[in-house]
């Protein structure tokens, strides 16, 4: 289990949390982006294996990706990118896949609030 | 060291069963001599496991498929039997799946349950109890010990209880007995369930102990066998294999829990010295030998599993993500855990697999990755990370 890009970006451009500890998963992804690209991805994550490697595998997926790249990326994407998953384990791809769509939401949001 | 979840037959067991597979496969039932030796096997077995729990009768010790079977005919057969005097049951939040499934179930058919819930260590208050009985109340089932918490209940003061009241008292000892001491006569019991695969016997097997004089209904109809409470050609290999068990662990009891006490200690005091915001779920004291459950903050459960097993270790987990409904334990959540506490949980059930190497190893490596998951972890405060 070595998972890549766990950390905490301190001045990220955009951070997405989704899940909640009362289920069991909370997912934090951060983008740092230049040019339109995503330069940087790093994540936390409180979960169980499944939720680690998705959430792994979704900042291996989404650097170095435009924006507009990294907002199609989809659970199936990260599913089979690990291979595959069982089915009980699908709504963690699901969360690694939202936590990225968030943090590049949020720096979007940033972006218009800040013209 | 996750014996709860599966133990080795012991090979004595095994050997002990051997015969009756190939050899005296007789039927007990049978008039001719050939079926002898096959209900000669059938009686000492019952005596063994009799003698294992203090009943009185050997004939008071019904042989099943195992714990779940047994729950289902203690806590239906008294139920059916018993509903015209009334129609009220009396357990515990932190029952094991199978009684409060089967509690449900009854629910479902008209019968009023009352979970009475445990305090923070898991104990019941038999005062507590006692306020709840009325005069439709046919059952109390109470389980003598944890299987996931360790906590012991104060079984012969409620047995004591329901008997002042004439409510039948059932006690699931699936996760005790063969541990510690149980005698069914002193402790005030009606009906007792014990499984084989629990003692190092073969799964598949279980019994019933049902007081002389207990009237309960037979939920599976056939034959007539064991006294007419549960059908079907007894499964003569298993439950020699049972009778053994019981007579080993009869005879190893004082000095495997002794051993496993001190293993346990050790083990749950090291990592409440080594690692920060650990915590012991259960009784500090009262608790089985074998039993501790441990948890860790701002990590889960699975996770740590995965982290173990990859060093050589299993254990089980409370979390969400290790149960077949993504529901985190209801045992954790009756000792009044949030749910990410439940989350974080690891249990660890050791045997006679299990030596001092083994502690020590664990408390060497487990730090390491509980850490790891910590600096993963979105929860962890960051004084934490220095």
């Amino acid at each position: 289990m070595n998972p890549r890009n766990v950390g905490e970006i301190p001045d990220a451009d955009g951070v997405g949390t989704v899940g909640n500890p009362v289920c069991g998963d909370l997912m934090t992804v951060y983008i740092k982006v230049k040019d339109n690209r995503l330069e940087d991805v790093k994540f936390k994550t409180f979960g169980c294996g499944a939720a680690i490697a998705t959430s792994s595998m979704i900042t291996e997926l989404a650097k170095g990706k435009t924006i507009e790249e990294a907002l199609k990326i989809t659970r199936s994407d990260v599913a089979d990118s690990l291979g595959g998953l069982p089915p009980i384990k699908m709504h963690c791809s699901n969360l690694a896949a939202d936590a990225l769509h968030a943090a590049i939401k949020d720096y979007l949001e940033k972006k218009e609030a800040n013209k | 060291m996750d014996h709860a979840a599966g133990m080795p037959v012991d090979p004595r067991v095994f050997e002990a069963m051997k015969p009756y597979f190939t050899e005296n496969y007789g039927n007990p039932s049978s008039s001719y001599s050939f079926g002898a030796s096959a209900r000669n096997a059938l009686m000492e077995s019952r005596e063994k496991v009799a003698r294992l729990i203090g009943a009185e009768k050997s004939e008071e010790v019904i042989f099943t498929s195992g714990g779940t079977e047994s729950n289902n005919l203690a806590i239906k057969g008294v139920a059916y039997r018993n509903k015209k005097k009334g129609n009220h049951i009396i357990t515990t939040t932190i029952e094991h799946i199978s009684v409060i499934n089967i509690c449900k179930h009854l629910q479902k058919q008209g019968f009023e349950v009352t979970y009475i819930p445990v305090d923070k260590q898991g104990m019941v208050d038999p005062e507590k109890l006692r306020d709840k009985i009325t005069d439709q109340t046919i059952l109390i089932s109470v389980m003598y010990a944890n299987g996931e918490i360790g906590t012991i209940q104060p079984i012969r003061e409620i047995g004591k209880i329901a008997h002042e009241n004439q409510v039948y008292f059932h006690v699931d000892a699936v996760a005790a007995a063969g541990k510690v001491p149980i005698n069914v006569e002193e402790e005030n019991m009606d009906l007792l369930s014990i499984s084989s695969n629990d003692m190092y016997g073969p799964r598949g097997v279980g019994a019933l102990y049902v007081k002389k004089g207990a009237r309960i209904q037979p939920v599976t109809q056939g034959g007539g066998q064991e006294r007419g409470l549960r059908s079907g050609t007894e499964n003569i290999p298993g439950i020699v294999g049972m009778g053994k068990a019981a007579e080993i662990a009869q005879g190893e009891m004082v000095a495997e829990g002794r051993r496993l006490s001190q293993l346990r200690d050790k083990l749950v005091k090291g990592v409440l010295d080594k690692i920060e915001r650990s915590y012991l779920n259960g009784h500090p004291t009262k608790r089985l030998p074998n039993n501790a459950n441990l948890r860790f903050s701002y990590i889960e459960g699975e996770s740590l599993i995965l982290g173990l097993d990859m060093l050589g270790i299993q254990v089980s987990s409370g979390s969400a993500c290790t149960s077949k409904t993504l529901e985190p334990s209801h045992v954790l959540l009756a000792i009044g855990l949030a749910h990410e506490e439940a989350h974080g949980s690891l249990v660890f059930t050791m045997g006679k697999q299990n030596s001092e190497e083994d502690v020590d190893y664990v408390l060497e490596v487990l730090p390491g990755v509980v850490k790891r998951l910590r600096a993963m972890s979105p929860l962890t405060p960051k004084e934490m990370l220095r």
